[in-house]
């Protein structure tokens, strides 16, 4: 039987996945996708795996948008420059 | 309605049914079929001394899968080096100059108040592997991310004067090389490659299931100098006007 928790959380990934994709502007959607990870993470950490839960914040809702920032503001500057 | 919509439609909603249908008859959480990790649950507190069964599993039992996966991150890290290094027709025009944009005090404020709980939360992740989840892979991010919290307070100059460049560099090889050096331990006392072979301690204790606290050690120091290393290689990059 599927406890209400895990319909709450699902639902929310389920949300979470399409808003990723459908966010088009490369910085909300760092956003939006280190908030798809903060998701993923629960949902590890509601099925007993807290080690799982804890690398994918550091990966997932950390690393991976911090990267996306870095190569934004990388590609801004040099449109900057080019200018 | 055009067609791609209503194909869409029909496609979504019979998902939506097979899901539901499935998700209905799912399992409770932590029900478990498997043999190996009831086998696992029961032996590895005695065995290892290590209350973290997942731990003692990626740093014991499974060790060399992880030397693995750590010299995939000490390859990319390596490789992000070798593509963002100084290129020859590449000139600084302004060496120390960056774009910055001042933080406001609140941002300031929270980013005090957060470095030493992030450095202390990072340590105790690293240190405590054997006995709580987390392990020096997690506690090594937690650790490389407060450099970031002081970009983010006190800008990309204070930032690059954290982490001496030499010492991340240095960090990252000799945690990756210590991993191979304690697993000779087990070599030099004449076991296998990674036996476990240093004392065992009382489970629960910080010294604790031998040479588990060691490998995370290794593995939080490569971590965390790969990740600042990563990082400020990316912001020098990124941020140089």
């Amino acid at each position: 039987m599927i406890a209400p928790l895990q319909i709450l959380l699902f639902l929310l990934l389920a949300l979470a996945g399409p808003a990723v994709v459908l966010t088009r502007i490369p910085v909300p959607q760092s956003i939006a996708v280190s908030f798809y990870g903060l998701v993923l993470a629960m949902i590890f950490f509601l099925h007993q795996a807290p080690d799982v839960a804890l690398s994918q914040i550091v990966v997932g809702a950390i690393a991976l948008p911090l990267m996306i920032l870095l190569a934004v503001a990388k590609v801004k500057s040099r449109e900057a420059a080019g200018k | 309605m055009n067609l791609r919509l209503a194909l869409f439609t029909a496609g979504a909603l019979g998902l939506a049914a097979v899901m539901a249908a499935g998700m209905r008859r799912l399992e409770p959480i932590g029900s478990y079929h498997g043999a190996y990790g009831e086998v696992l649950n029961a032996v590895a507190v005695g065995e290892r001394n290590s209350t973290d069964v997942v731990s003692a599993v990626n740093f014991d039992y499974r060790g060399l899968d992880t030397l693995g996966e750590e010299y995939i991150l000490f390859t990319s890290v390596l490789a992000v080096a070798a593509i963002l290094r100084k290129q020859k027709d590449e000139h600084d025009e302004a060496p120390d100059q960056f774009r910055e944009v001042p933080a406001s005090d609140a941002v300031r404020l929270l980013g005090v108040g957060l470095v030493p709980v992030t450095v202390v939360f990072g340590l105790y992740l690293i240190s405590h592997g054997a006995v709580s989840p987390g392990g020096g892979f997690q506690g090594g991010v937690v650790l490389a991310s407060v450099p970031l919290v002081v970009y983010l307070c006190a800008g990309a100059k204070t930032f690059l004067r954290i982490p001496p460049p030499a010492l991340a560099k240095a960090g990252e090889s000799s945690g990756a090389a210590g991993y191979v050096l304690v697993g000779c331990l087990g070599i030099l006392a004449g076991k296998a490659f990674l036996e476990n072979v240093l004392p065992l301690g009382r489970p629960g204790g910080a010294w604790s299931a031998g040479t588990i606290l060691f490998l995370n050690l290794t593995v939080g120091v490569a971590v965390a100098a790969g990740f600042v290393e990563l990082l400020s290689s990316f912001v020098e990059k990124a941020l140089k006007r």
